[in-house]
C-alpha cells in the first residue's frame, strides 16, 4: 500500500498526551508544515508498495515538479527563514524506480539563482545541477527540466548547490526501488533524514569562523579543567600548544549555534515512525547536514547495515555507526516489543543530539540518552602515530597493511611523546604539488590508512561500531582492471584563518582541474593533512574503496577521510563531462575545498 | 543489472589495450589491490592533458556559463570578510594623584585570506579631556605564512604634543603556545625611528572566563624632548584583564594596568611634573562586529 496519508496532526493517545507533543502538533500550523513522509506518526511505506502520486509528500512518476521558494519555519521555538522545495523542510520524498525515465522540473520562485543537485545519482553532466560546472543555474522565475534515465537503485538525496541554500533547508530524500527483487527484504521502511539548523544565516556563521576559528567551540580545554584533572595533562597541553593545535577542535559549527533535526523535527518535537512489533523495519539514514557528522544508534537494538551510499553491501550487524555529511546508510532493525525505541543522532563533537522515536503507536516518546563526553584528538589524528603499523590486529604483509582484523584496540594517542619532536609543517615532507602558502598550517608527517579505524570519538565505546573495513559490496565490481596510474590529493587547511583546499589551493585561486581520460582506471589516494574529518564527494561517479575487500570493494560517492589518515579508492572515469569534486562540509567547500574534475574522450594512452 | 551492462559497455568503450582482467587470487585478509597492483612506475600512464574547453559550453550559452563559472569559483574561497574588534574600551577610575581616565584599542580588517585593508587605533586620556596619547594606523595586511602577517601603512599621531606622521611596518601573528605578538617599526616625518613590541595571551579559566595578561613596550632610537621621550625604552605597559564572554563578541572585563617609563623618558616626565609610573584599576568592554 502506498504511504498512508496521516492526518495533519499525529494521532495522540490520550494516555500519552504531553504538552510538548501537543505543542509540536500545534507547531505545524505555525509554518512548520512537513511533507507526509516526515510528519510525526508517519506509517512509512510498506515494501513493494506502488508509489502513487496520490500520497502527499511523495513524488513519483515520469514527471515531477519542484518549486523552490522561501518558507518561514519555527524550530526550537525560534522563527527562521528557510529555502524550501514545495514549501517544506525537508522537501518532498522523490520515489523512483530503477529503469524508468524521469523529468524533474524545478521552478525557481526565489529572488536569487537556485539549483538542485541529485546527490549520488548517475546522470548526464548537464543535469547534475552544479551552477558554473554542469549548467548555468536556475535564474529567478525560470524553470529547468532535468531529464535522465534512472540507472540505479537505493537511497539518495537532493540539495541545492547554489550559495548556501543547502544549509537553509533546500534538501530532501530520493528513494529508488530496484527493478528486480530487493536483495534484503523488509516489511516497512522509514526515511531518517538528519540535518542541522540555525536561524542565523550560514554566511554569518562563516564570517564568525573567519573572525575566530574557534568561535562556536564551547568545549575547549580550560584551566579549571586542568585543575580538576580533566582532559589532557599539562605536558600534553604544552606539546599541543607548541604546535598551535587544539585537540578539542572537532566541529566548526556546534550545538551552540545549531539545533539538530531528524526529518525536520528536533528532540522535543520527537519525530515518530510507526512499526508493528516483529516487523523488519528498514531505516534509510541520510546525513543532509551542512556541518555536522553524526553518531547514530538505537540504544538496545542492533542494526543490520544493508546499503552504504545507496549501494548494496553484504549485511553487517553493528550497534552504532558514524555517518559523515552527505553519506547514506540503510539499516534493518527488528523491534520485537511493543515499546518505543529511540533513534539517537549525536553530533560528532557531542555538543548536542537529536532523538526521534520508533513506536508501535503515535504519541509515545522513547527515553533520551545523555550526551557522552566530547572526544579529544590524538597524535593519530595528526598523522603522527608511529605505532599505527603494529597495533593489535594489524600486521605488515608485503609492505601493505593487513586490515583483515580490524583493530579494536583504541589508538594510543598518549604514549608517543617521542613523536612530538616531529614538525607539523615539515616542508621536506610536503608533496611537490602542494602550494605551501598561508593556507597550509600542517602536513601530516606519517599519514596512515585508517579505513579499519573506528571513527573519531567511538574508539573506545563498548559495543560494535561500523568501520569502512566492514563494508563489502554485495555484488562484485564489474571493472576489475588494474589502475594504470596513481593520483595523490592532499586535503589541506589552516583552521585559524579558516582556509581549506586541495594541495594547498582554494578553488578561487583557479587551480587546474583534475583531468581523467574517459574509461581509464585510476588509483586515487586522499591524504588528510588537516585535523578534521572531510567527507569528500565526487559527482557523477561511484568509486571503489581499497579496504581489503578485493573484488567486493564497497562503492561510494562520498568518503570520509579521518584526520591524519589516507583513503585509497579506484575510480573508473566513466562519465564524460565536467564534475564537481569537493568536501561536503559546506563551509569547507565555500572556503576553497573544491575542484573541478574533467572526463574527456579520445587521446587514449595504451 | 543495468549497472553491469553499463560498465561492460564502458570497459569496451574505453578500449584500453589488454586490460588486466585476470582476477588475482584473493589472499584472504591481505590488503591487496583490486586486480594486479598498479604497474611499476615506468609503466605508469601519464595524466591526460588539461582540457582547454568546458563541457557545459557545448550545451548552454558560453557567455552565461562563463559568468556562472566565475561566480562558483569566487564563492569557493574568494569571498571577502571583515572584522571590527574593539579590543579595549575601558574606564580607569582615579586613585590618589592619578586622575580617572579612559583608554581604547581598536583593530579592523576587510578583505580576503591573503590581502586585507587594515585599520588600527589606540590611545588614552584623562576624564573630560582630549586624548593625551592617540594614534590611528591604516595599511595593507598581507599573510606571510599560516601564522604571521605583515602590515605596511601609515600612522598618524593625534594626541598631546606635536602630531607626527609615520611610515609603519608591522609583523603580527601567533607564536607557538598561542601567544599573540606584534612588532612594529615606525619612521616619522621628522626622520625619528621608533619601535613597539606587543604581546598577549588568552588563558581560558572556564569556557567564557578568560584572563589576558598583556604587555606593550615602546622604544626610541633617539631623544625626542618635545614628545617627552628619551632614547631606549619609552613607555612600558603591563596589563591584566579578566573578561567574561557573554557572547564571543560581547565581553565585559575588569583588570589592572601598570604603566612606567624607561630611564631617559622617566626623567623627561618628572621634569614636566608628571609621575612616570602609574598603577590603575580598569573596567571595560570588548566587542566586535
Amino acid at each position: 500500500m502506498p504511504e498512508q496519508s496521516p492526518k495533519a496532526r499525529p494521532r495522540l493517545s490520550p494516555l500519552r498526551l504531553d504538552r510538548r507533543t501537543l505543542l509540536a502538533g500545534l507547531g505545524a500550523s505555525l509554518g512548520g508544515a512537513f511533507p507526509a513522509w516526515a510528519q510525526g506518526g508517519a506509517h512509512g511505506a510498506m515494501m513493494g508498495a506502488a508509489p502513487s502520486n496520490q500520497a502527499p509528500g511523495v513524488l513519483s512518476g515520469e514527471r515531477i515538479e519542484l518549486a523552490i521558494g522561501h518558507t518561514p519555519v519555527r524550530i526550537n521555538g525560534r522563527m527562521g527563514h528557510a529555502v524550501t522545495a514545495n514549501g517544506t523542510m525537508p522537501g518532498p520524498l522523490i520515489r523512483l524506480r530503477e529503469g524508468q525515465d524521469v523529468c524533474l522540473s524545478v521552478r525557481n520562485t526565489l529572488g536569487e539563482d537556485t539549483s538542485v543537485h541529485w546527490h549520488g545519482l548517475l546522470v548526464p553532466f548537464q543535469f547534475d545541477g552544479v551552477p558554473g560546472i554542469s549548467f548555468p543555474g536556475i535564474a529567478p522565475g525560470q524553470t529547468f527540466d532535468y531529464r535522465f534515465p534512472v540507472r540505479q537503485a537505493g537511497t539518495y538525496w537532493y540539495h541545492s548547490h547554489s550559495g548556501m541554500q543547502e544549509a537553509m533547508g533546500l534538501l530532501g530524500p530520493i528513494v529508488i526501488d530496484p527493478a528486480g527483487p530487493e536483495p534484503q527484504p523488509y516489511d516497512r521502511e522509514h526515511v531518517i533524514m538528519l540535518s542541522d539548523w540555525s536561524p542565523v544565516h550560514p554566511h554569518v556563521l562563516l564570517k564568525r569562523l573567519k573572525q575566530m576559528g574557534g568561535y562556536h567551540n564551547f568545549q575547549k580545554q580550560t584551566l579549571a579543567g586542568l585543575l580538576a584533572g580533566r582532559d589532557q595533562p599539562l605536558s600534553e597541553r604544552l606539546a599541543w600548544g607548541r604546535m598551535r593545535m587544539d585537540p578539542t577542535d572537532i566541529s566548526d559549527v556546534t550545538g551552540s549555534a545549531y539545533t539538530f533535526l531528524i526529518n525536520g523535527h528536533d528532540t522535543d518535537a520527537n519525530w515518530t515512525g510507526l512499526f508493528t512489533p516483529g516487523e523488519r523495519v528498514r531505516l534509510r539514514f541520510i546525513n543532509a547536514s551542512a556541518m555536522t557528522h553524526f553518531n547514530v544508534r538505537l540504544p538496545g537494538l542492533p542494526m543490520r547495515v544493508i546499503q552504504a551510499d545507496g549501494q548494496d553491501v553484504e549485511p553487517v550487524e553493528t550497534d552504532e555507526f558514524q555517518i559523515a555529511i552527505a553519506e547514506t546508510y540503510d539499516v534493518i532493525v527488528c523491534p520485537a516489543k511493543a515499546e518505543p525505541v529511540a533513534i539517537i543522532a549525536e553530533a560528532l563533537d557531542r555538543s548536542g543530539l537529536c532523538r526521534a522515536t520508533l513506536a508501535p503507536q503515535a504519541g509515545m516518546v522513547a527515553p533520551l540518552v545523555p550526551l557522552r563526553k566530547r572526544p579529544l584528538l590524538t597524535m593519530r589524528d595528526m598523522g603522527m602515530d608511529m605505532s599505527g603499523m603494529d597495533m593489535g590486529g594489524m600486521g605488515m604483509e608485503g609492505g601493505t597493511l593487513d586490515l583483515s582484523a580490524p583493530s579494536d584496540a583504541p589508538p594510543s594517542g598518549h604514549a608517543h611523546h617521542g613523536a612530538m619532536t616531529m614538525k607539523m609543517r615539515d616542508k621536506s615532507l610536503a608533496a611537490p604539488a602542494i602550494r605551501m602558502g598561508p593556507g597550509v598550517a600542517t602536513i601530516a608527517p606519517a599519514p596512515i590508512d585508517r579505513l579499519a579505524d573506528r571513527p573519531t570519538g567511538l574508539e573506545q565505546v563498548d559495543h560494535r561500531v561500523l568501520t569502512y573495513a566492514d563494508l563489502r559490496a554485495l555484488v562484485p565490481s564489474e571493472d576489475r582492471r588494474a589502475p594504470t596510474r596513481h593520483l595523490d590529493l592532499h586535503l589541506t587547511a589552516n583552521m585559524e584563518r579558516y582556509m581549506w583546499g586541495f594541495d594547498g589551493a582554494k578553488l578561487s585561486e583557479n587551480p587546474d582541474p583534475i583531468s581523467f581520460r574517459h574509461g581509464e582506471r585510476v588509483r586515487v589516494t586522499l591524504i588528510n593533512d588537516t585535523m578534521m574529518p572531510h567527507p569528500i564527494h565526487l559527482h557523477g561517479h561511484f568509486f571503489e574503496l581499497v579496504n581489503g575487500a578485493g573484488d567486493k570493494a564497497p562503492r561510494k560517492h562520498t568518503v570520509n577521510v579521518l584526520p591524519g589518515g589516507k583513503v585509497r579508492f579506484d575510480l573508473t572515469a566513466s562519465a564524460l563531462g565536467d564534475w564537481a569534486f569537493h568536501c561536503h562540509v559546506l563551509l569547507h567547500m565555500h572556503t576553497g575545498m573544491f575542484r573541478v574534475v574533467t572526463v574527456r574522450a579520445g587521446e587514449n594512452a595504451a | 543489472m543495468s549497472m553491469r551492462l553499463f560498465a561492460a559497455v564502458l570497459v569496451t568503450m574505453a578500449g584500453t589495450a589488454g586490460p588486466a582482467l585476470a582476477q588475482m587470487a584473493d589472499m584472504p585478509g591481505t590488503m591487496h589491490d583490486h586486480a594486479a597492483p598498479v604497474s611499476s612506475p615506468d609503466e605508469e600512464a601519464s595524466p591526460p592533458p588539461i582540457p582547454a574547453d568546458h563541457a557545459a559550453d557545448a550545451i548552454f550559452d558560453p557567455a552565461i556559463m562563463a559568468r556562472a563559472r566565475k561566480a562558483t569559483i569566487h564563492d569557493a574561497g574568494g569571498m571577502p570578510f571583515s572584522m571590527l574588534l574593539i579590543d579595549q574600551a575601558e574606564w580607569r577610575p582615579g586613585t590618589g594623584k592619578n586622575p580617572q581616565g579612559y583608554a581604547w584599542n581598536v583593530k579592523g580588517w576587510w578583505g580576503g585570506d591573503v590581502n586585507r585593508l587594515a585599520i588600527e587605533s589606540e590611545g588614552e586620556g584623562l576624564a573630560g579631556e582630549k586624548a593625551e596619547r592617540a594614534e590611528i594606523q591604516v595599511g595593507w595586511l598581507h599573510a606571510l605564512d599560516p601564522w604571521f602577517n605583515v602590515r605596511a601603512g601609515v600612522r598618524q599621531d593625534l594626541g598631546w604634543g606635536p602630531h607626527r606622521t609615520h611610515a609603519a611596518l608591522t609583523i603580527e601573528g601567533i607564536t607557538p603556545y598561542w601567544f599573540d605578538v606584534e612588532g612594529s617599526l615606525f619612521i616619522s616625518n621628522k626622520g625619528e625611528v621608533t619601535a613597539r613590541l606587543e604581546g598577549s595571551y588568552d588563558q581560558r579559566i572556564t569556557q567564557r572566563l578568560i584572563l589576558q595578561p598583556r604587555a606593550e613596550l615602546d622604544f626610541s632610537a633617539q631623544d625626542m624632548p618635545e614628545l617627552r621621550t628619551g632614547a631606549g625604552l619609552g613607555r612600558a605597559e603591563l596589563g591584566l584583564r579578566l573578561r567574561y564572554e557573554i557572547a564571543r563578541e560581547f565581553a565585559p572585563y575588569v583588570g589592572v594596568n601598570w604603566e612606567t617609563r624607561g630611564g631617559r623618558s622617566a626623567r623627561l616626565m618628572r621634569a614636566s611634573g608628571d609621575d612616570p609610573t602609574a598603577l590603575r584599576a580598569l573596567a571595560g568592554i570588548r566587542l566586535w562586529f
